[in-house]
């Protein structure tokens, strides 16, 4: 009980709460300025998200990269590193997976398994690099994994282009049957919407998360690094080696949502000029979660919703997809400038604790 | 209590602003509906109920968006033109990532609509699940191909123009060495890159051309590189198929023109001496995306619909070729040009893709 009331406890839900209403506030705001009406607006949101099967199913496709690449910013942040390179490490997950995928041909309970582990690898190999120049180097991990974005994007192509293109296309071939991790029956329930693996062990990935961190040895370890290295190192930590591990980790997070984005949605990898930008979204989804498991499920569920319904709402209510991009920088914002929050929900929160303690009395 | 104060009247003012704004906003979206009113009735009183009027078009974009300078913001005005010529109700869905495509095809198909399109190659396998799994909803797509009968595609012969182009800087070139920049290197660019050497060798057999891919239609700085390479090379005339990109070999062109240098570069898909100006224009290789949206679009609202065919616009169907007026051109040149094409257009010569 008290595990979920340190949780969900009052600043960690009123303030991203507070934050979310913010921002749709300001969304509305910005509609009404433009000449849209809001509830109109919401109200198509609402309707393209959850109006038929198809769209939830869809929904929850939007929410799966956003769930894992969370997961790859908030861990490492929990260890005191920021991850921007989840981009980069989503991009060499897909290349993994789609290596795997296309070039070897197993029984199917070897093949997609393997198939995973090789992108998440690739994922957690790109990140530890980050974390090996940063232990042993000091390069800062902001610089050094914004750049391997870059260079995970054009190493990708490049093995794209030398090992696995198809002959007059933009895209490699499609990858075996044997390697899918799709869910037929669940897409022809959701009338076609597509399905896959990815989501369960999303959420999987989410309690792992938790466990690493709050129940192991290690995770205190990485916890008190990035709670106060120098004080993590005068108890005996080696801050070298969780730097690396927590990286990694991150990065193993990351792959596994370009794993399942190839794997799962596309069963092949596009030759890109830029990257999708899911890790910079992550950085969000993690910011808005508050770097906790729990809060990064919630919150990629949000921006999932968001993102996808902002089609709805450019269809139905005519309100371009700029302001539904504007309604989720409002409510980074919102999060990111915890002060001014904190400002409007703690006094109420206060005053209602004092409350509280005057009923006890 | 300080505190409390100061939050509340946060609050209060948050909701003052809104209330105002909302009265504001009501006011004005009565007015856009009164507006839209008086339109159609206008547009009723002067043709009557206009053919296209039950017909509703949708348009899906890939990740460049509807304001690309480009593929997609072409297509969309030939879709806003389709409205005003016939009544037709049109829409645009733009993809923030590619795994939006099908959600968004999706979205006019489940609402009903006449037609849906997907503008660009990126839409081959997008369109194919999506017709697949709709048999009865007409899609038509743009520089790609999808074999099934609910789909109809449009593609454009670009070697052949690219081809009269290439005669053109083969016939212009002083120092007999061209340049080529291209966007991606992908089976459409490439047959960009087909036509022209094989115009410019047909024309002047000496000639050499350069060629240089910069890896994405978006990056200007690249292609400004590439470009100016070119010229310290002795190129004098580039030709560009690299959509954005190529503002920056129009970039260097101009920085060149500046300091008395003469240099040309040859334009894409629209006559782009009207946005760039003759002095560093030469001509441009025209790829009327446009008509072929007006095209299929009419035929759907006739009820001629071409389910399952490929229409490609080459030369012939005047869906290529260089823009009616050319001021930099010599009619000694233009003449050739002319022949060239009646060659093409007639067999004589086959230009290659690749």
């Amino acid at each position: 009980m008290d595990k979920w009331r340190n949780i969900f406890n009052p600043s960690s839900v009123f303030v991203p709460l507070g934050a979310i209403v913010l921002g749709l506030i300001s969304g509305a705001v910005i509609m009404l300025l433009g000449g849209y009406n809001p509830v109109d607006a919401y109200q198509a949101l609402f309707e393209k998200v959850f109006g038929s099967p198809y769209d939830i199913g869809e929904t929850i496709r939007t929410i799966t990269p956003l769930l894992f690449t969370g997961l790859a910013v908030g861990f490492t942040y929990r260890a005191g590193l920021f991850n921007i390179g989840a981009d980069g490490q989503y991009i060499m997950g897909m290349t993994g997976a789609a290596i795997v995928g296309i070039k070897l041909q197993l029984p199917w309970f070897i093949h997609a398994p393997l198939a995973v582990l090789v992108g998440a690898l690739f994922g957690g190999l790109w990140a530890a690099l980050v974390g090996y120049l940063k232990a042993s180097r000091g390069v800062n991990e902001v610089i050094s994994s914004i750049m391997l974005n870059w260079i995970a994007l054009y190493l990708s192509n490049y093995l794209l282009r030398a090992l696995l293109l198809e002959p007059g296309q933009q895209r490699s071939y499609f990858i075996h049957e044997s390697a899918s991790v799709s869910i037929g029956w669940l897409s022809r329930a959701l009338e076609n919407a597509r399905m896959d693996w990815g989501i369960f062990i999303g959420l999987i990935g989410a309690v792992v998360f938790y466990f690493l961190l709050w129940r192991t040895k290690q995770g205190y370890e990485l916890r008190a690094v990035g709670l106060n290295p120098d004080a993590a190192r005068y108890a005996g930590i080696n801050i070298k080696s969780s730097i690396v591990k927590s990286m990694f980790i991150g990065g193993v997070f990351a792959g596994l949502g370009g794993v399942f984005e190839v794997l799962g949605v596309f069963h092949y990898q596009v030759l890109s000029a830029a990257s999708s930008g899911y890790g910079f979204d992550g950085i969000a989804v993690a910011l808005l979660g508050g770097n906790h498991p729990v809060g990064i499920v919630f919150a990629s569920i949000l921006f999932g919703t968001l993102t996808y319904g902002s089609a709805g709402m450019n269809f139905s209510a005519d309100v371009p997809t700029e302001i539904v991009r504007i309604v989720i920088g409002a409510v980074i914002f919102f999060v990111a400038s915890h002060g001014i929050i904190q400002g409007i929900v703690k006094p109420f929160l206060a005053s209602r604790r004092k409350l509280d303690r005057k009923g006890a009395a | 209590m300080k505190n409390m104060k100061k939050s509340s009247f946060v609050v209060s003012a948050l909701l003052a602003v809104i209330l105002v704004l909302s009265a504001c906003g009501g006011g004005s979206t009565g007015g856009n509906g009164g507006n839209a009113g008086t339109n159609n009735g206008a547009g009723n009183a002067q043709g009557g109920t206009k053919a296209g009027e039950n017909f509703r078009i949708g348009m899906v974009t890939d990740r460049g968006g509807v304001n690309d300078k480009s593929f997609n913001q072409t297509a969309w005005e030939a879709l806003k033109q389709l409205e005003g010529d016939t009544g037709a109700k049109v829409k645009y869905l733009e993809s923030k990532t590619d795994a939006d495509l099908i959600p968004n095809m999706n979205q006019f198909i489940k609402d009903g609509y006449d037609l849906t399109w997907g503008i660009g190659f990126l839409f081959e396998d997008a369109a194919k699940t999506v017709a697949e799994q709709n048999p009865d909803a007409k899609i038509a797509v743009i520089d790609t191909v999808v074999d099934l009968p609910n789909v109809e595609s449009v593609t454009f012969a670009e070697h052949e123009g690219s081809f009269l182009v290439g005669v053109v800087a083969g016939l212009t070139t002083e120092t007999n060495k061209v340049g080529f920049v291209g966007g991606m290197e992908m089976p459409v660019i490439k047959k960009f890159e087909a036509g022209f050497r094989a115009g410019v060798a047909a024309a002047n057999p000496d000639a050499k051309v350069l060629v240089n891919y910069v890896g994405d239609f978006n990056k200007p700085d690249q292609a400004k590189v590439a470009a100016s390479t070119f010229y310290n090379d002795g190129a004098d005339i580039i030709f560009h198929a690299a959509g954005g990109s190529g503002n920056g070999v129009f970039s260097e062109a101009k920085d060149r023109a500046k300091s008395g240098k003469k240099v040309w570069v040859i334009g894409v898909d629209k006559d782009q001496a009207l946005e760039h100006g003759d002095d560093v224009t030469l001509t441009s290789m025209i790829k009327k995306v446009d008509q072929a949206v007006l095209r299929v679009s009419n035929d759907l609202i006739a009820g001629e619909f071409k389910g399952g065919e490929v229409t490609v616009l080459g030369l012939k169907e005047d869906g290529v070729g260089l823009p009616e007026t050319n001021k930099n051109l010599t009619d000694e040149v233009l003449q050739q040009v002319e022949e060239f094409k009646q060659k093409i257009i007639n067999g004589e010569i086959t230009v290659p893709t690749k």
